[in-house]
């Protein structure tokens, strides 16, 4: 009895300890287990892949460096899943947070896959107000971005020469930890009528199921899961799959402090009683 | 330029010449005046058309402007540009570049661009606005006649008292966070009128009210909310501007800023009320660890289980929206509040009917409701 | 006078922006845009007030010696390094004001989020008891959920609680969901009304 009391009382830095040793752990000795595939990821997967060489899309990144470990694995394997279908990519980025950040992983990835700026793909920066860039973006991209994030004006990128709005390019995704993915489904998706997929967190993930079900976006690509699932379809990049299984011991392991936790409970609750 | 020449001498050359195929040019609706939809279709002898090129000129022929290079799989476009002028009269021309060179021109007849002055693609939004407007104004008008309205207890307000008793008796103050979101967020607004109920309260027990802020105008408006309820208890005197601050702009700072705050000044009581975020359990567990009780209420689905798990109680959604009326029993209030439960019984009525015509085949329910932004 | 004004006012800009909503002719526009700018230029203005509520509180607590007084140096020292890294043409032309960002607030913003992870833990360990029937469902259906979304879950159970998982995900969270969200917009809504009618008036310290 004394015992389940001590426990229920459990100093709270044991639990934080023990954490931290179930993410340091599988860091140290890393296992791959390998990631069942969901539909809705499945269905992003299959849209960058029925891409053709030449097609143009829209990818925006809104995330800043807080939720960048769930986000950048899934903007990594979309970007490098896009170049290999011969793709081009222009990419927006509507929180003031992350536009260093995201220009960092834009150059990383086009560097790695050999693309050339302006030719095989663009970065026109950050603008305030996400509602009225998206609407804006329906009718002409220039008019929120008559340069781009360098300076450069839109006519002097060979790429955009042939990108007006929606219209010239195949999808939009956004992959985004900010609410700025209802301004693209109410103002971008509704409006203008393009395919549309999302990648968020795990917490933002079970909000979008609404608009799954309803045909709104395509796919979700829900936290790390989403970016491990598809790394797993593409065959490349493991980052995301490795920190999987480090979150599949905390997960684990929250769920033995839950059990212990109403052990605990219940055998002093019986005790207090009698 | 050479494409302007070539455009210009087949125009002049063909000018008067009538084509068996017209480019269907209208006005687009629900907009500005700044858009023309256009949309052709080639005859079955044409074949081989790898590109577009599509100009624009006035009836008077003065200008003929190049708009677009178009792909020769598309059939239509839209026109946005900004040189169009609201009201003016255009013509639009189609040349449809072939495999061997040659040039093919399509015309449309004048359209004009308009403005529209109202959005028919919102008429379904505008109905039920005013429907939901009528419903409001009745529930007032009988809550002003003296009906009683009821309205179930909720726990989280039903709570306020009892936490604000609990600072007093142990000397300790109460911090109130309303949200990290403006002013112009409505669970930033709900935030101030519950906040106004709690500082009358604490003045009237002489318990300190800490209240840090993430934007400078919710900060602004928080002061002039406290200071009344200070003034209104009769109590003006113990009001300090300084317990009613702005942190900084930025959720985690913010965040870090509030945690250290109930750590050195271990309020008996903390209110989260308002918008928040990623912030909410990290502000819970340490609220939970300083000693405080906590009532959180946010319209934020993704943090209520969060702020479910950790808190004390938790107002969920409306239930936020509706503490104004339910802790000032106001007539006028407690008849908005009515209102909604109408609205709902009117949305749940509209659900059953479009799920029984859905499943009989007809979706006249969904094409009713329609709404095209 | 004092109350009525602000009312009035609020009505009118309320009713204005309502009607720009269903008018979408360009002079309705423009008074949207107008409306946008100026709210801008209010919220920019007023970060002056706030600036100099946080110099003042903390100046205090030094003058006073309140408990971690030392700290408030800390903060003040921030504001001043991040302003002259702003506004000082050298530091400017040298990006100081980026490489602070990127190096410095970037990386305390990331740890604060992960504190996350940890408090999870504690909040789990703490608060997830089967106190009631209710409490019960909501506790296997974080468990179920938490299992499912990992591949040792996937790969323990053959399979099964993803299949759970995911239909909790899909059918009651969906259902949930849209019921929350409707009854939030209704909320909004409500709330939207009565601060136009002036039914509504916290926001103006009014009762």
């Amino acid at each position: 009895m004394k015992f389940f009391t001590w426990l229920s009382t459990l100093d709270r830095r044991y639990i934080f300890l023990m954490m931290a040793l179930a993410v340091i752990f599988p860091l140290l000795f890393p296992v791959k287990i390998p990631v069942r595939v969901t539909p809705e990821s499945e269905k992003v997967y299959d849209m960058v892949d029925n891409l053709e060489p030449g097609d143009v899309l829209l990818i925006d990144m809104d995330y800043g460096p807080d939720t960048m470990a769930e986000l950048e694995p899934m903007s990594y394997a979309i970007m490098r899943h896009a170049y290999q279908r011969g793709a081009k990519i222009v990419f927006v980025c509507l929180t003031p947070t992350g536009v260093t950040l995201v220009e960092t992983e834009i150059r990383t990835i086009a560097d790695e896959q050999g693309m050339v700026y302006g030719e095989d793909y663009a970065y026109l920066g950050y603008r305030p107000y996400p509602a009225a860039v998206i609407l804006s973006m329906g009718q002409d991209v220039r008019q929120s971005f008559p340069i781009d994030y360098y300076g450069t004006p839109m006519d002097d990128l060979p790429m955009m020469r042939t990108v007006k709005n929606y219209r010239d390019f195949s999808f939009v995704i956004s992959v985004s930890a900010t609410s700025g993915i209802d301004y693209w489904i109410m103002y971008g998706k509704e409006r203008y009528n393009f395919p549309l997929a999302i990648g968020v967190t795990a917490v933002m993930a079970a909000d979008y199921y609404n608009y799954l079900n309803s045909g709104q976006i395509v796919g979700i690509l829900g936290g790390l899961k989403g970016a491990a699932e598809y790394e797993t379809l593409l065959g490349q990049g493991e980052r995301a799959i490795i920190w999987m299984n480090i979150q599949s011991i905390c997960h684990f392991l929250i769920v033995g402090f839950i059990i212990i936790g109403n052990i605990a409970y219940a055998v002093t609750s019986r005790g207090n009683r009698s | 330029m050479r494409i302007l020449g070539v455009a210009v001498i087949v125009v002049v050359f063909l000018g008067s010449a009538s084509f068996s195929q017209t480019i269907d040019a209208i006005d687009s609706p629900n907009d500005h005046g700044q858009s023309v939809h256009l949309s052709w279709q080639l005859p079955d002898t044409l074949s081989g058309v790898t590109g577009f090129i599509l100009l624009r000129t006035t009836p008077a022929r003065v200008h003929l402007d190049t708009v677009a290079a178009i792909p020769g799989h598309v059939r239509e476009y839209v026109d946005s540009s900004e040189e169009l002028v609201n009201g003016t009269a255009y013509i639009y021309e189609l040349i449809a570049n072939q495999d061997g060179g040659s040039a093919v021109i399509m015309m449309s007849s004048p359209v004009t661009p308009k403005g529209q002055w109202y959005h028919t693609g919102k008429t379904v939004i505008l109905v039920f606005a005013l429907v939901f407007s009528f419903l409001v104004l009745l529930m007032i008008q009988r809550a002003r006649a003296g009906q009683e309205l009821y309205v179930r207890p909720i726990g989280g307000i039903d709570a306020v008292d009892e936490a604000i008793g609990r600072a007093t008796e142990m000397g300790r103050p109460i911090l109130f966070v309303p949200g990290i979101s403006e002013a112009s967020e409505v669970a930033t607004i709900a935030a101030f009128t519950i906040l106004g109920r709690v500082a009358k309260r604490t003045a009237e027990y002489q318990t300190r009210l800490v209240v840090p802020n993430i934007y400078a105008t919710v900060m602004i408006i928080c002061q002039e909310v406290v200071k009344a309820a200070y003034m209104d208890a009769g109590r003006p005197d113990t009001y300090n501007e300084n317990d009613v601050f702005y942190v900084t702009s930025e959720q985690f700072p913010f965040t870090a800023a509030v945690n250290g705050l109930m750590l050195r000044e271990r309020p008996a009581t903390n209110f989260y009320l308002g918008k928040f975020y990623a912030e909410s359990l990290i502000l819970a567990e340490t609220g939970f660890q300083a000693g405080s009780m906590q009532i959180a209420g946010t319209d934020e689905l993704t943090q209520i289980p969060f702020f479910v798990a950790a808190c004390d109680y938790t107002l969920m959604g409306e239930e936020l929206y509706a503490a104004s009326a339910y802790l000032s029993k106001d007539p006028l209030q407690l008849g908005t509040l009515k209102a909604q439960d109408l609205a709902k019984v009117i949305i749940v009525i509209i659900l059953l009917l479009g799920i029984i015509l859905t499943s009989f085949g007809t979706d006249i329910v969904s094409r009713l409701l329609a709404i095209n932004l | 006078m004092k109350k009525q004004l602000p009312v009035f006012l609020t009505f009118i800009c309320a009713f204005i922006l309502t009607v720009q909503y269903f008018v979408p002719h360009r002079t309705f526009e423009q008074i949207y845009e107008v409306s946008n700018i100026w709210l801008q230029i209010i919220g920019v203005f007023s970060i002056f007030l706030g600036i100099i509520s946080l110099v003042s509180q903390h100046i205090m607590k030094i003058r006073r010696r309140n408990r971690q007084w030392q700290y408030s140096f800390i903060t003040l020292g921030g504001l001043i390094i991040m302003v002259a890294a702003g506004l000082f043409p050298p530091l400017q032309e040298r990006g100081a004001y980026e490489w602070l960002y990127d190096h410095v607030l970037n990386p305390i913003s990331a740890t604060m989020f992960s504190l996350l992870a940890f408090f999870i833990a504690s909040a789990a360990f703490r608060a997830f008891r089967a106190r009631s029937a209710i409490a019960t469902i909501l506790l296997l259906a974080a468990v179920f959920v938490m299992l499912g979304r990992v591949p040792l879950g996937d790969r323990l159970s053959h399979g099964f609680f993803p299949a759970v998982a995911n239909w909790l995900l899909n059918v009651p969270n969906v259902a949930a969901k849209r019921a929350i969200l409707i009854g939030v917009g209704l909320g909004e809504a409500s709330m939207a009304l009565r601060v136009m009618l002036g039914i509504e008036r916290s926001y103006m310290a009014g009762d």
